[in-house]
């Protein structure tokens, strides 16, 4: 023994203590980039490295469109009502429950009025962990009244998208939020107000088929996945392998779905000037 | 065809043969009177089958691979009908008929899914599965419809919009919003019924309208049981679990306020007696019509956006 003598100290959880807090920093799922929260909301949740978008949801949206503290909430403590007291692994209501506690939303939307540079715009904005951002009654209710309130206030409709699909624990319910917020947009574009939409990773199933690929200008994020069904499904369906880049923004922009694609730090300003050359 | 049985259908099968082999001891008053006591027992075990089926045996009997499709209900129906093909940008869809038709001297518009009887019609057929192009071939019949104020009839009966490369291609998303948004705002009276299966958005694409019928034996829902199994069970093995918890016969959905008709079916289901089927369909899309063609075409455009602005519960 004695040997070799250990000149730096030992490594131990006490030895190093760092002056960061925890869940500060985030991975980047595009190229293992470990980036410091600070960093990523200046750049809007980008990877500064290789433009991954990160997913974010309506309170990031809110605060990176909308003029600061001119955002209203509508609707917001709107709350599922289980309407076929549904329970497959977990009873839905206990769900909707611990979803609530847990990220602090009550549905997976959110609405409410607000300026972009000043032009007043009505938002939805949907979020993904909310039980996958699916639509029930509530994600249809509170878009419709949304609508409602761009149509009676004469004020552009923007909805940003984010969700698997309709909810399946609403059953039937959950299906006519499609045929419920399409035939609400019919209003909108009979009284020749503009309806923007923005499709985020993922936008699938009855979201797309429904208010998503209805905008006078369909907006998408890079490389977000969009599409009716899920791939997996197809997968299934054809027994064959997908080819690259299938149901991505580029993808749909390319057989014509979608108008263009947006950096999500360019976002607020194309939207205005956009919204410029919709309005009268 | 050879007769196809459901297992909860079995003891109704095994009883009647019995009853065709006493027939061919025929000249037997004895036998006669046995013969009687046993086809009332079949009418009064049917009676009792039918009415107590679970949501999964309605499920099957949708299903059924002898019931009349979209194309046996018009030739049953209607006279003059003249098929019109093509969605006049693509491709004519197989799996979505439509074109006029009369339901005696009413002309109407009718569009539906069609499934084929056998695996080569089948194929013809997609399985019923609709890809963009019928969705907009159905949407080009319906706006040439309310051009020639013409009433339109849609008939659902689908497992879902038809999912592959293609059709993801040609927008099958895109195709299915656009419908329900321009269905909201067709100025001529809109009649649907699920004849068969009403499986999620592939259903509804041609499915908004001022009235919503539903043959007594069908399914509507947001997702098929097996799907949702899969989904939230993690295993098909659920599939009679998920029917129930789905709710998605009839009966549920009148009771959800979503639906506003049951169509009755001859017992044991439409495919036991196709004419009379389509007899008692063809006086219930009359009768609607008629009620609907009284009301001016705004009105009806502003109340189908309220009839579907009011289905959803929610608390606040």
């Amino acid at each position: 023994m004695g040997w070799f003598k250990r000149e730096k100290q030992n490594i131990s959880p006490d030895s190093q203590k760092l002056d960061i807090p925890d869940g500060q920093w985030e991975k980047c799922a595009g190229c293992d980039e470990i980036i410091h929260k600070k960093q990523l909301e200046i750049n809007a949740w980008v990877c500064y490295k290789c433009d991954h978008h990160f997913r974010v949801g309506s309170e990031e949206y809110i605060s990176l469109l909308f003029d600061k503290n001119s955002f209203k909430e509508l609707d917001k403590k709107m709350k599922s009502g289980d309407p076929l007291e549904f329970s497959d692994t977990k009873k839905y209501k206990d769900r909707i429950n611990s979803t609530i506690k847990k990220t602090g939303l009550y549905d997976a939307v959110r609405t409410g009025t607000g300026k972009i540079n000043g032009k007043k715009a009505v938002l939805g904005c949907m979020d993904f962990k909310f039980i996958g951002g699916s639509m029930g009654s509530v994600v249809g209710e509170k878009l419709a009244r949304a609508i409602d309130k761009a149509y009676d206030t004469k004020s552009p409709m923007i909805i940003i998208s984010q969700s698997g699909g309709a909810r399946m624990m609403e059953g039937a319910l959950s299906l006519m939020q499609l045929a419920k917020t399409s035939a609400r947009l019919s209003k909108l574009a009979d009284a020749k107000i503009p309806y923007i939409s923005i499709l985020t990773d993922p936008t699938t199933g009855g979201t797309t088929a429904s208010y998503a690929m209805l905008g006078d200008i369909n907006i998408a994020e890079p490389k977000a996945l969009i599409g009716f069904a899920g791939p997996r499904v197809i997968k299934q369906t054809i027994g064959k392998d997908l080819p690259k880049g299938f149901q991505r923004s580029e993808f749909l922009q390319e057989h014509g779905f979608v108008d263009f694609i947006c950096h999500r730090k360019e976002l607020k300003n194309r939207l205005d000037l956009v919204l410029g050359y919709l309005s009268n | 065809m050879a007769n196809v049985t459901l297992d909860f259908e079995k003891p109704i099968v095994e009883l009647e043969r019995k009853i065709e082999e006493m027939k061919s001891f025929e000249d037997n008053l004895d036998i006669q009177y046995e013969i009687n006591k046993l086809e009332e027992k079949v009418i009064q075990l049917k009676r009792n089958v039918y009415k107590n089926l679970t949501r999964w045996q309605r499920v099957q009997l949708a299903r059924h691979a002898e019931r009349p499709y979209t194309l046996d209900y018009i030739y049953s129906m209607c006279d003059d009908f003249i098929e019109l093909h093509g969605d006049r940008l693509y491709k004519d869809d197989k799996a979505m008929v439509g074109g006029f038709a009369k339901l005696d001297d009413m002309k109407v518009m009718i569009i539906g899914q069609q499934k084929g009887r056998d695996t080569k019609s089948n194929l013809y057929r997609n399985f019923g599965m609709a890809n963009p192009e019928g969705y907009r071939k159905a949407l080009r019949l319906m706006k040439m419809a309310e051009k020639f104020n013409v009433p339109v009839i849609t008939m659902l009966d689908t497992p879902g919009a038809y999912p592959g490369i293609e059709a993801e291609e040609n927008g099958q998303a895109e195709a299915i919003a656009r419908n329900l948004l321009e269905m909201s705002r067709l100025k001529v009276p809109i009649v649907v019924c699920v004849i068969g299966e009403g499986a999620s958005g592939g259903a509804l694409g041609i499915g908004l309208g001022d009235r919503i019928l539903m043959l007594e034996n069908t399914w509507y829902s947001v997702i098929s049981p097996e799907s949702c199994s899969s989904i939230l069970w993690r295993s098909w093995e659920y599939k009679e679990q998920a029917a129930e918890a789905l709710r998605l016969t009839a009966e549920d959905l009148l009771e959800q306020g979503i639906i506003d008709r049951i169509i009755p079916e001859p017992l044991g289901g439409a495919h036991k007696d196709h004419q009379y089927m389509a007899d008692t369909l063809k006086t219930a899309l009359k009768e609607e019509i008629l009620e609907l063609q009284k009301v001016k075409p705004d009105k009806l455009v502003a109340n189908r956006i309220n009839k579907f602005g009011n289905m959803g519960v929610f608390e606040e």
